[in-house]
């Protein structure tokens, strides 16, 4: 019983890493990214690419590469399609499923279609022994990263000039650009770090899941409900409902077993939403959308 | 105006032509009209979450039909494949079926892996007459008579699974599984052996396909304190609950986890490391000590690439299509009534030992092996049934099993 609530927390640290990138491209400019899971993919893989480099701590090393490849990825994506349909959100949303199921294939191309490995380093192989309570490295090691990453992200936002421009042109865009902010460079600043925020979060789900062209999809829905759940663009929200989420999904599980936990997951969202269909935070912008 | 339109049909034409490209890969051949060859339907998943598995089956099954051609073919004719992509999906399954029937008019189907495509393609090749060759190991209690099961039934993998953790001493039995037909089949009778022969079923737990969590499970598997688990994943799930068993402290030592659906191509997947000293139990492991089996390691590494290995339902669907040649030849037409009635007793040496149709239920005769993961990604066997065991999907010979079906 007392050994669920560090599984929920775990499973709240996933769920914040993987949702972090999406406050970014679908809760900051809109754009509902479906290639996103894609993003979370590449990361993945750049951590079982740099193993022959990196031998045993290959995720150390792809953290900040995958960063790069993600976020590189979606400023491609961002450049050559998706900017053309801003403000038109089915389109984009169109666009980008086609655009995953695209990388989807690519990535069994590249890697073939069975799963890879990717194998953790040899100081995570342990656990912690607390109070009755038992906590895998892996699972610590995930938390701190989405707590590190957490933290990375509202300095940024709240402490940088760059940060600040982003949430210039999120709230008032009109106003902002009239204030001579360039406000086509914040939107390709806002993708970068979304979608390598992504990849953060690929490289961190080797040490607890698959790895394979379909990894993605496993996450992607889980992503969008934290960010929904949430409230678009608040980090406060995400925060907040990946706690939720990750515990009420642990203590239902716990009770009953997998398949209902994720319907009362499901059932507990749609029915706070009819109460709050902004989400936890609400923010008042003028976004693209 | 008019630019903002087209744009817009631009849009829509380049998004479908997305969707068409990634969804209708199949890798249709140019029909031949002329009736100088014989087609054969290859329908497993090679895109969703299953392509991990079905992909290397589709390799094998196409494998087959190349060295049929190259011994000449098929009643005088080359047999040519018709590969579609049941795509994880299981209507998907049944229209990819009815397509290969009626529009390809092939003269059989290779295909399934999971169950619940085999269940959704069964009503399809009852009403069409046609034949199905499903290649995986399944929860038995079925026997269509159009569906050939060259993967082992209950008897020959589950039970003998069983035998082996009694012989153990195992007394405590945790069941973890994937939420469809199969596993839940299977545990039934998992749970009626347990009451018969002294073992206790301590936990049962089923987890959606694709479920990656696996933290609550792990903890309910850690205290109900069971001997062994008795794993019917399928998957990726596989790869989240081994990492993560093993990040929470299991070993093969303390509590090993039997596989029913983990082979060598798995393995790799799920990272040696995590899964090594586990027992699994198949029919054909890459190690199985045969000529035959050399031969195919052999080719099929020649074929796909060194780095690659060789599975049990690999090799049920490479003895799919020979079995169903040889009935063929025996029949001397693809014409499907006469081919049923020809294959019972057709019989063939291949890469797991002798391999028999059997008449009645359209199972195959084989022999039952426990092989334990290697720390070099191979399975040694452990334990084997010696001889072919006479396939038994209703379990009508173990009097534990009345009632099941």
């Amino acid at each position: 019983m007392l050994d669920q609530l560090p599984v929920g927390l775990s499973i709240a640290g996933a769920l914040l890493l993987i949702a972090l990138g999406l406050t970014f491209t679908f809760g900051q400019m809109g754009v509902i990214n479906m290639a996103h899971g894609e993003f979370i993919m590449a990361g993945a893989y750049t951590a079982y690419l740099l193993q022959d480099l990196a031998a045993g701590q290959a995720v150390l090393l792809a953290l900040p590469v995958a960063f790069g490849v993600a976020g590189l990825m979606g400023l491609v994506l961002e450049r050559l399609a998706i900017r053309r349909f801003y403000g038109r959100p089915l389109d984009t949303l169109l666009l980008t499923w086609g655009v995953s199921l695209v990388l989807q294939q690519l990535a069994r191309d590249l890697f073939g279609a069975p799963n890879v490995n990717v194998t953790a380093p040899g100081w995570l192989d342990g656990r912690l022994e607390l109070a009755g309570m038992t906590i895998p490295y892996t699972r610590l090691f995930i938390m701190a990263l989405a707590v590190a990453c957490v933290a990375a992200i509202w300095g940024y936002m709240n402490r940088s000039r760059q940060g600040r421009r982003m949430r210039a042109v999120m709230q008032n865009r009109e106003l902002a650009a009239c204030s001579g902010v360039v406000t086509e460079r914040v939107d390709q600043l806002t993708f970068f770090i979304g979608s390598g925020l992504a990849g953060v979060a690929g490289v961190a789900l080797t040490l607890i899941g698959p790895i394979g062209p379909t990894l993605g999809t496993n996450y992607i829905v889980d992503a969008f409900l934290v960010v929904v759940a949430g409230g678009l663009g608040r980090l406060r929200g995400a925060v907040l409902a990946a706690l939720a989420l990750g515990l009420l999904n642990s203590f239902v599980e716990f009770w009953t077993d997998a398949s209902f936990a994720k319907v009362v997951v499901f059932a507990a969202i749609v029915a706070f939403l009819q109460f709050r269909p902004q989400g936890m935070f609400v923010l008042r912008s003028r976004a693209l959308t | 105006m008019r630019i903002s339109h087209w744009r817009k049909m631009a849009v829509m034409a380049t998004a479908a032509a997305l969707v068409l490209t990634a969804c209708g890969e199949g890798e249709q051949a140019e029909s031949t009209a002329g009736g100088d060859t014989i087609k054969v339907g290859i329908l497993h998943s090679l895109s969703g979450t299953m392509a991990i598995s079905e992909v290397t089956v589709k390799n094998s099954e196409l494998m087959a039909i190349e060295e049929i051609n190259a011994a000449g073919g098929l009643l005088g004719k080359k047999i040519e494949p018709v590969v579609e992509d049941g795509a994880s999906d299981w209507p998907t399954f049944a229209e990819k079926a009815r397509k290969l029937i009626k529009r390809d008019e092939v003269a059989t189907v290779f295909g399934g892996w999971t169950s619940a495509s085999r269940k959704a393609m069964l009503p399809v090749f009852e009403a069409e007459k046609a034949l199905l060759w499903y290649p995986v190991q399944y929860e038995g209690l079925e026997s269509s008579p159009y569906i050939y099961y060259t993967g082992a039934t209950t008897n020959q993998q589950i039970i003998p699974g069983l035998d082996y953790l009694k012989d153990q001493g195992k007394k405590k039995i945790f069941l973890v599984g994937s939420d469809y037909v199969f596993p839940r089949t299977a545990n039934k009778i998992i749970k009626a052996y347990a009451a018969a022969n002294g073992m206790e079923v301590v936990g049962e737990e089923y987890t959606p396909l694709g479920h990656t969590e696996y933290g609550t499970l792990v903890n309910k598997v850690m205290s109900a304190g069971p001997d062994a688990v008795f794993n019917t994943l399928n998957g990726d799930s596989n790869v989240a609950f081994f990492k993560q068993f093993k990040a929470a402290g299991g070993t093969a030592e303390k509590l090993p986890v039997l596989s029913v659906s983990i082979a060598e191509e798995e393995v790799g997947g799920i990272g040696v490391e995590n899964v090594a000293g586990h027992p699994v139990a198949w029919n054909y492991y890459q190690t199985t000590d045969t000529p035959e089996n050399k031969a195919f390691v052999e080719a099929y590494k020649a074929k796909y690439g060194a780095d690659k290995v060789t599975s049990d339902p690999m090799e049920a669907g490479y003895n799919a299509v020979h079995l169903w040649a040889e009935s063929v030849k025996k029949a001397g037409t693809t014409e499907v009534e006469a081919v049923k009635k020809a294959s019972a007793g057709v019989e063939l040496k291949l890469p797991e030992g002798l391999v028999t149709i059997d008449g009645e239920n359209q199972h195959v005769h084989k022999t039952a092996r426990i092989g334990v993961i290697q720390p070099d990604g191979l399975i040694k066997e452990v334990w084997s049934s010696e001889e072919p065991i006479k396939p038994d999907p209703y379990l009508k010979s173990y009097p534990w099993a009345q009632g099941l079906s």
